[in-house]
């Protein structure tokens, strides 16, 4: 067993520990509660520890599995995020092409890029020249109706949903000085740092949160972010052993990581109170689809890559 | 040999289901019922030959294996493969619409609702292949209203399929189907027929995800 492998071993392990912690105090509260007086709150936080199950379990044999595994993972992810995405746009008859290419071409072949690690072609692909030609292909249908609209909110969804989310298994073609194939790990610091973070946020949140940050948006407090952000640093310095970063290093990238991923919410919010949508899909149980799992992540990706990028290699 | 057919079925409906479910991500929200054994008419907008194994595809298996579509014999007899499906697979309720044919379509409509089956109707009559979301309803689902009035008239909206498989495209796009499922509605006492089909169309409308915003 190579130390990359036991390393990602322990670290499911710890997460599984954690689960089992979770589950335990939702099934000790649930005991305590009267049969004939459910409680929805608690029947949403088991259905979401459940769900947490099976994430931690598939990115644990993603990891494991190594880059295939890892490529395949959020190649699916980046599917389900970008019909979640493109479900709600705005679209007509005329762009049909357009985004079946986004869906059958641009995907894939993004993916492709990423796996052989070309990093002048996937940094460029969609920005460049996805942004380019999909809209020539809805114009060749000429129909001028929205066309801005259009183009625009399919970019958008291309961005964020095969862009940023491909960063993450990016994170493993970075070439960084004796750390060599342990860049896989960076993916599990990433996920594990936000998604804490995002949790953590939560939790404290609903215990001491005053002063909400955007009030038409998001029940999300000023006092869940700074303790969020401040718990995703403590995890990060914790899981600096796993990283090039360092004590230190660990502890701030895991804090702009978290920031930036708790801003990224906010985003998604507003996007989907203007669509009247309470979730992306009911993709995971209790948690709605990948987009409101993955959101944090998904924004905090690219900037935690090029940050990796432009310090560490 | 009835048994094999049988199990044959069975296997096509869970295919046709999988299917539907890995191409659309269908699903259901259950907004004016709940999703419990109880007799319902759902009445449905019908852009598309995939609308019925859509809500087919999303009821609870409890429910499926009561609900029975109204459909066109002429479209279900057309070759073998459809006589399965149709008839054996879907269970439906084979109407034929022909002017020509002494078939009496709601006498086999009251007979299923009076067997205590569920029904799935597209009171359209037709695909419809307009611009306007809904074509004007035609009197079945009134008559049904008035012989049975105990039973519920569930408005079900099927959204998303016109973009999924726009007419004359080639490739399906993978977006999220939903089948929105909306308040019951009965023929009041005294109603016209053309004042309960425009509540039934309006009650219909409603259900639209683009209405509810």
């Amino acid at each position: 067993m190579t130390s990359t492998t036991a390393d990602i071993l322990l670290l499911a392990f710890g997460s599984f520990g954690i689960l089992i912690a979770l589950t335990v105090l939702g099934e000790i509260l649930r005991a305590r509660q009267p049969v004939h007086d459910p409680n929805p709150m608690l029947d949403t936080y088991m259905t979401r520890v459940q769900s947490w199950w099976g994430m931690v379990t598939f990115i644990g044999l993603a990891l494991l599995l190594g880059k295939p595994g890892i490529m395949t993972l959020f190649a699916f992810a980046s599917f389900a995020a970008l019909r979640e995405f493109l479900t709600l746009t705005t679209k007509t008859q005329a762009d049909h092409l357009s985004l079946a290419l986004a869906f059958f071409a641009v995907l894939p072949l993004q993916y492709v890029f990423v796996g052989f690690g070309w990093t002048g072609l996937y940094t460029v692909f969609i920005p460049v020249y996805a942004f380019l030609f999909l809209p020539m292909i809805s114009a060749l249908r000429g129909n001028p109706q929205r066309f801005l609209v259009r183009v625009a909110e399919t970019q958008w969804a291309l961005m964020i949903a095969v862009f940023c989310v491909s960063h993450v298994p990016a994170l493993m073609s970075l070439d960084i000085a004796g750390y060599g194939e342990r860049s896989v790990l960076l993916i599990a610091f990433l996920v594990m740092v936000v998604q804490l973070g995002d949790l953590l946020d939560f939790f404290f949140g609903r215990r001491i949160g005053r002063t909400k940050i955007a009030p038409g948006l998001s029940p999300k407090t000023w006092e869940g972010l700074v303790c969020g952000v401040l718990s995703a640093m403590v995890i990060g310095a914790m899981l600096s052993w796993i990283t090039p970063f360092g004590f230190w290093g660990a502890a701030l990238m895991a804090g702009i990581a978290s920031l930036v991923g708790m801003f990224g919410n906010l985003v998604v919010a507003a996007i989907k109170r203007d669509r009247g949508v309470k979730d992306w899909s009911h993709l995971i149980p209790g948690q709605g689809g990948f987009v409101d799992q993955l959101d944090s992540v998904i924004f905090a990706a690219p900037i935690f890559y090029q940050l990796t990028k432009y310090f560490y290699t | 040999m009835k048994f094999l057919r049988q199990f044959a079925a069975r296997i096509v409906g869970q295919s046709i289901r999988i299917f539907a479910r890995a191409i659309t991500a269908v699903r259901a929200e259950w907004k004016g019922i709940e999703p419990v054994p109880r007799q319902r008419v759902y009445f449905a907008n019908h852009t598309s030959n995939a609308d019925m194994p859509m809500i087919w595809s999303v009821l609870p298996p409890a429910l499926r294996r009561t609900v029975r579509p109204v459909a066109a014999a002429d479209y279900w007899l057309k070759n073998k493969l459809r006589a399965f499906v149709g008839p054996e697979v879907f269970n439906c309720v084979l109407v034929d619409r022909r002017p020509e044919v002494q078939d009496k379509p709601m006498d086999k409509i009251i007979a299923a609702l009076d067997e205590g089956s569920s029904l799935i109707i597209f009171p359209e009559g037709n695909r419809n292949m307009t611009e306007d979301p809904l074509l004007p309803f035609k009197a079945g689902l009134y008559n049904m209203g008035v012989a049975r009035p105990d039973v519920d008239l569930v408005p079900t909206w099927v959204a998303n399929l016109t973009e999924i498989m726009p007419k004359g495209e080639v490739i399906p796009l993978p977006l999220i189907c939903t089948v929105t499922f909306g308040e019951p509605i009965h023929v009041r006492e005294g109603e016209s027929k053309d004042d309960f089909l425009k509540r039934a169309s309006e009650a219909l409308l409603a259900q639209r995800p683009e209405a509810r915003q």
